[in-house]
């Protein structure tokens, strides 16, 4: 259910390239690894030589039996000999060209991916947090690990098997046909149904191991509720239920892998069964033929073993068709995901780089609708001077936290623009733009690493000295002497070491420490204490610096305390101005403000 | 990510491996090898066969120019029977090889999630889920992966001894290339796997260290956006790229150097065959069809032979996975339960807290405790063997320090305290997610620890901050599987202000709620964990911070409705929000692990200082802010009054 939910949800979110051709998807995939064409040219022509060297054998027993064994002029052991040496360093030819196919093709197909992953990697970063939150997150990883491997797997893997066994019965059917036209027609004749059945085969196992991975995808959900949601399971106690949902996961896992497994064991088999009807017929018909003088003896027995080198193509091609088939889905999705313009773009070098200093910022007729969604900004015209101390204040869904993401420009407005000291946010480069302006959400996130580390995010070059003098100055530094390894203490995955108020305190002092010109609150304090939340909030707004702050909140101390206040309802802002004027004016603000009154004191 | 050296798996650890899998499914397994025997005697038949029908048939009819149809229907006849066995031999080799290998992978999955759900939460708390995730997924599949190839390998085996005896049979010059090829390919293989190893197993970490990068990168992703580090976490990413595609590369060196060598073997044996059978056909001692016999056989058993390398090959993995696999098996610490039951009524419960200490372990104890054991111990009894969890360890500091509690049946209670303080680590205790280090918590007199497994959570329920959501409907999210009916479902999300946004939505209670609840807002979420608790009509009910996401005014309306439905239940609330702390019966503040101060909300106002900081802070603010901008000293930097203050809550703490 996963699997194919994700899948249109994608296809409808990112590109809609689904229609492109296999051709198209390698053509263009190539295009973005270039790495991979370098020097294909002679990998091909050594993959030729290495190929070629399989039919090394069977012309040798046909040689010995023929010109050796039943030589004319009796058995010419002399020549068997010179013929063996020959053939051995053709075999050594043969030993040196694949090892050179292999080295080169591994190089540059690994350079080529890792291209990929990079460019795919950053281009997520890229992309808007609109686009970031209808993907889900790890069908991104995806795209850069797991589609990725399976590209690389067919190219170094399947790809040249296909390549070098399509090859092998090439050089195979010249070589028989040299021998013999009538029994080269033979074998294919006994082999081109099996082919022609590979697809059927492929089409029957790749139905079954999709069914497996879909199987796994759900498995993996069940388990993960048990581990992610182990505190719930306990609280609850309902270790059975979740136990009975991933045994019925696993369960269903198991089946569907031996199902496949029985379809993949049938298929597989069918090789053996076709090279011995080939290899019966080859011996009748040829004897026939050798009666009528058409076939030599050693020419029949190197059939038997050229018919040999049709074995593994059967064999190992409905594996290897269903992994190309997998390989470029694989290939589609990553292109899919580069091929998704960002729709918050750095422009780059062209863009405006700003002095640092107080920041004044100006909203002109900003509008803003999610796609296919209901207007939830709506012609929102506003000036915040610079070194103001702004707070946002609405219920929920009034439109402020759609404020702060265009405010930060973390999205674009759909009409009217956003400017930062008089320039539009879209050309204000994002390296210029991050170091004047940083959003401090709701829920902080933090890196699985220590706490110097979190609180180093925003600002790489600091010193110790200089986090344990933010630390002071946020009055801090009791908390953190109180962890047992101080600011080496790991922090645990997304922070979970730590309280939900406790990542809030990281998450504050790392944006203090960034030190940036504009500095954007999103409930940044819901889960701390009001005695810290004041202190922190005074430490931040650091007035003497010059720094222009806003602030949205449900605890409307912060409104008490701000220059301004601006009021959102319903996607408007409809009251403005200091609180004291607000408060008493009879509009949504006196209401908001005396149910939180009522709330707080 | 923890990723110390791994110690070198030992080919005994790898057999260990094998035989704990073949004693796992020894009639299923048996019957794979079985028909991978029967496969290699059809191989090398098929041999003799083409031999018997090369100096039989098709040798003799050349001479003679004639042959008879019934020669020719015995010849086809043999060649395609040998075929067919032989392919039989396959099917069955590889349908109970598969069958064998996913019966194991279920059978430890089974096991390892059973662990994870006996494990105490501190267990869960060291062990990143992304490990634990693997653990039962990847780790036990890289265990048995060498059970695919294994039949084969010694159907093989078997296939040798036939291939080498017909060999002799034949002729024993030519028997004694065998013996030096067959060897040769097995050395080779063995010496290709060991080197392949190391440098697959790297590969193999390199891709989980590339998948967490992207994974915690792109989970940040808004973080890394909104502090501009989209080139520096670019970089990072790149790093382990680079280095993946340095050791996949390796591999392909590796692969390169072997692959045609092993190849090419087989070939070099069938051209001395040819070489020294060719001599002896002109003495006379040998006949064209043997030495074609000996030729197909080095030709069909070449890539046989190699089976043998696959399951060397997979045997280091197999141990890692093994290793990490029995690391979870042989985890000690569940939580013991005893044997005393709840008294049956729907009365509130009283709850005891005497003399709790808590520590959390710290990290370098953490590190002493994950580190390797020794495989090949087993460990299933679990339960005869309780070992206490989170052993004092005493290294950080205490979280509670000596709490002592009493609370009547019925009272509600709000713990008031800074942020570390230590309310939400108590709120845990209060309902047995952990046990504290030392000290005891009783429910109606029962020390938790006595009591049945099970017991606890039927009386008492605690409402997370950020609670779990599962992916599934509205109503199972409520009900956990209980058996509760619609109507109380729906009473439950009405007093939890729940009901309105499952009545907005054209599914109601069957509604979807995305993965880990993604399709509602934290508010949401909060109310349908508060209904979770409250559809169980819990005696003890712990709320920490529950509705911190929840506007204001829907947070007063559940607090009334709580009230009014006067639920029999003893209700314990962290809280910062003045309303909620003033609908308690009492008021605990919490400060430094101990319980500073207790009383009625005014009490408190008067007698403890620390106290009245915090639930003041705003008003002070205010004031503050009011006399400073009357003053007109809008100068006065923000910074110095914030550690003044900051100085004076100390004070007034201590």
């Amino acid at each position: 259910m996963s699997e194919a939910s994700t899948g249109t949800s994608a296809s409808s979110r990112l590109g809609e390239n689904q229609a492109a051709g296999a051709l198209r998807t390698i053509r263009r995939g190539l295009a973005l690894s270039p790495e991979i064409k370098d020097g294909l040219a002679l990998t091909l022509v050594i993959a030729l030589v290495a190929t070629a060297g399989r039919v090394i054998v069977p012309i040798a027993v046909q040689q010995t039996v023929d010109r050796g064994l039943n030589a004319p002029g009796g058995a010419d052991l002399a020549y068997v000999r010179w013929m063996c040496l020959v053939a051995g360093i053709g075999i050594l030819v043969t030993v040196a060209a694949a090892y050179h196919m292999n080295r080169r093709l591994f190089r540059a197909t690994e350079a080529g991916l890792a291209t990929l992953r990079i460019k795919g990697f950053r281009h997520v970063h890229d992309l808007s947090v609109l686009t970031q939150n209808t993907e889900r997150r790890g069908a991104l990883v995806a795209r850069v690990t797991t589609d990725v491997d399976t590209i690389s797997q067919f190219l170094q893997f399947g790809g040249i098997f296909l390549l070098v066994n399509i090859g092998q019965l090439m050089i195979a059917t010249v070589i028989m046909s040299i021998y013999s036209w009538q029994l080269t027609l033979l074998v294919w004749a006994t082999f081109l149904p099996f082919f022609i059945a590979l697809r059927w085969f492929q089409r029957w196992l790749s139905r079954a191991f999709m069914a497996v991975r879909q199987r796994v995808g759900v498995m993996l959900g069940a388990i993960s509720e048990s581990v992610v949601g182990a505190q719930a399971v306990r609280a609850y106690a309902i270790e059975a239920r979740t136990q009975q949902r991933i045994d019925d996961a696993v369960e269903q896992h198991r089946r569907a892998a031996v199902r496949a497994q029985r379809l993949a064991a049938a298929t597989f088999s069918t090789g053996e069964v076709v090279a011995g009807l080939a290899n019966a017929a080859v011996v009748v018909v040829g004897v026939y033929l050798g009666i009528a003088g058409d076939v030599t003896l050693g020419q029949l027995l190197a059939f038997i073993f050229l018919v040999t080198l049709f074995v593994a193509p059967v064999q190992v091609g409905t594996e290897v068709l269903s992994e190309a088939q997998n390989a470029i889905a694989g290939w589609r999705r990553v292109l899919e995901v580069l091929d998704t313009p960002a729709d918050v773009a750095d422009p780059g070098d062209a863009g405006v780089v700003l002095p640092q200093g107080p920041v004044d910022v100006r909203f002109e007729n900003v509008s803003y609708a999610y796609p296919d969604g209901p207007v939830v900004l709506d012609e929102v015209n506003v000036d915040i001077p610079a070194r103001t101390r702004v707070a946002v204040v609405g219920e929920t869904g009034s439109g402020k936290t759609t404020f702060a993401k265009l405010l930060t420009r973390l999205m674009d407005p759909k009409t009217g623009r956003v400017l930062l000291d008089g320039v539009d946010l879209r050309e204000v480069r994002f390296d210029s733009l991050r170091r004047r302006m940083v959003m401090v959400p709701q829920e902080g996130f933090l890196f699985d690493d220590t706490l110097a580390a979190n609180l180093r995010f925003g600002r790489p070059e600091a010193t110790d000295d200089d986090i344990r003098r933010a630390l002071d100055e946020l009055g801090l530094s009791d908390w953190v002497e109180s962890l047992p390894d101080g600011l080496d203490s790991p922090v645990g995955q997304r922070g979970e070491s730590l309280s939900a108020g406790e990542r809030q305190l990281v998450a504050l002092a790392r944006a203090y420490l960034a030190d940036p010109d504009l500095l954007v609150l999103d409930e940044a304090t819901s889960a701390v204490d009001p005695a810290t939340e004041v202190r922190l909030a005074r430490a931040l707004e650091g007035v003497s610096r010059g720094r222009t702050s806003v602030t949205i909140a449900h605890r409307l101390s912060t409104a008490e305390a701000a220059d301004e206040v601006f009021v959102f309802d319903s996607g408007r802002l409809v009251e403005r101005g200091p609180h004291a004027k607000l408060v008493d004016a009879g509009g949504v603000y006196s209401k908001l403000h005396a149910a939180w009154i009522t709330q707080s004191r | 990510m923890d990723r110390r050296p791994e110690r070198r798996a030992t080919l005994g650890e790898g057999l260990r491996v094998l035989g704990k899998a073949i004693r796992g499914e020894p009639v299923i397994l048996g019957i794979a090898i079985a028909g991978s025997a029967l496969y290699g005697l059809m191989t090398v038949l098929a041999a003799e066969v083409i031999g018997r029908v090369t100096d039989e048939a098709i040798v003799p009819a050349f001479r003679a120019g004639e042959t008879t149809a019934g020669t020719m229907w015995v010849a086809a006849l043999a060649i395609v029977g040998t075929a067919v066995f032989k392919a039989a031999g396959i099917v069955i080799r590889r349908f109970f090889a598969g069958l064998g290998q996913y019966r194991l992978n279920a059978t430890y999955r089974r096991r390892v999630t059973r662990q994870y759900m006996r494990l105490p939460l501190s267990w869960h708390h060291r062990h990143p889920a992304g490990n634990l995730l693997s653990n039962a997924n990847a780790d036990v599949e890289s265990m048995f992966w060498p059970i695919a190839p294994l039949p084969f390998a010694l159907g093989v085996i078997v296939m040798l001894f036939f291939a080498l005896g017909s060999m002799f049979l034949v002729d024993p010059w030519l028997a004694l290339v065998g013996v030096m090829v067959f060897p040769a390919i097995l050395v080779i293989n063995f010496v290709y796997q060991r080197r392949l190893s190391p440098l697959a197993t790297r590969a193999q970490a390199l891709r989980a260290d590339l998948s967490g990068v992207a994974h915690e990168s792109f989970e940040g992703a808004a973080l890394v956006k909104a502090m501009g580090r989209e080139a520096d976490e670019t970089e990072r990413f790149r790093r382990v790229a680079y280095h993946l595609r340095d050791a996949n590369t390796g591999v392909g060196r590796i692969r390169g150097a072997f692959d045609p060598v092993l190849e090419a073997l087989p070939n070099a044996g069938i051209l001395i065959v040819l070489l020294i059978g060719s001599t002896r056909i002109a003495n006379g001692s040998l006949e064209p069809g043997e030495l074609v016999q000996v030729a197909y056989l080095f030709t069909i058993t070449a890539f046989p032979i190699r089976a043998i390398g696959f399951v060397l090959g997979e045997l280091p993995r197999a141990v890692v996975g093994w290793r990490r696999v029995s690391a979870v098996l042989e985890a000690t610490g569940e939580l013991p339960h005893g044997d005393r039951p709840l008294p049956a009524t729907g009365d509130a419960a009283r709850l005891g807290v005497h003399g709790v200490s808590f520590t959390y372990e710290s990290d370098s104890a953490v590190a002493a405790d994950a580190s390797d054991r020794a495989v090949g111990g087993s460990v299933h009894g679990l339960r005869s063997e309780i070992v206490p969890p989170d052993r004092p360890v005493t290294s950080g500091a205490a979280v509670l320090d000596q709490l002592d509690l009493e609370i009547e049946p019925g009272r509600t209670v709000a713990v008031v305290g800074q942020t570390g303080a230590g309310k939400s680590t108590l709120a845990s205790l209060l309902i047995r997610l952990m046990d504290p280090v030392s000290g005891e918590i009783r429910l109606d007199g029962s020390d938790l620890r006595q009591l049945r497994r099970g017991e606890v959570a039927e009386s008492a329920a605690l409402v997370f901050q950020q609670p779990f959501i599962f992916e599934d409907s509205i109503r199972e999210n409520v009900t956990l599987g209980r058996d509760v009916p619609d109507d109380d479902v729906w009473a439950a999300l009405e007093l939890a202000q729940g009901d309105d946004f499952v009545r907005d939505n054209p599914e109601g209670l069957d509604a979807p709620v995305g993965e880990r609840g993604s399709m509602l807002s934290g508010g949401q979420r909060q109310r349908l964990a508060l209904a979770r608790a409250l559809v169980r009509r819990p005696r003890l009910l712990v709320l920490d911070d529950a509705t911190s996401a929840v506007d204001p005014e829907v947070e007063r309306r559940i607090l009334a409705g709580l009230r009014d439905a006067a639920l029999p239940s003893t209700v314990v609330v962290v809280a910062y929000r003045r309303a909620t702390i003033t609908l308690a019966d009492e008021v605990l503040y919490l400060e430094d692990g101990r319980i500073s101060a207790r009383g009625d909300h005014d009490e408190l106002m008067r007698t403890s200082p620390g106290y009245r900081q915090l639930i003041t802070a705003y008003e002070r603010d205010a004031q503050e802010r009011a006399g400073a901008g009357a003053d007109g000293a809008g100068d006065d930097p923000g910074g110095r009054r914030g550690r003044a203050q900051d100085a004076d809550t100390e004070s007034g703490g201590s």
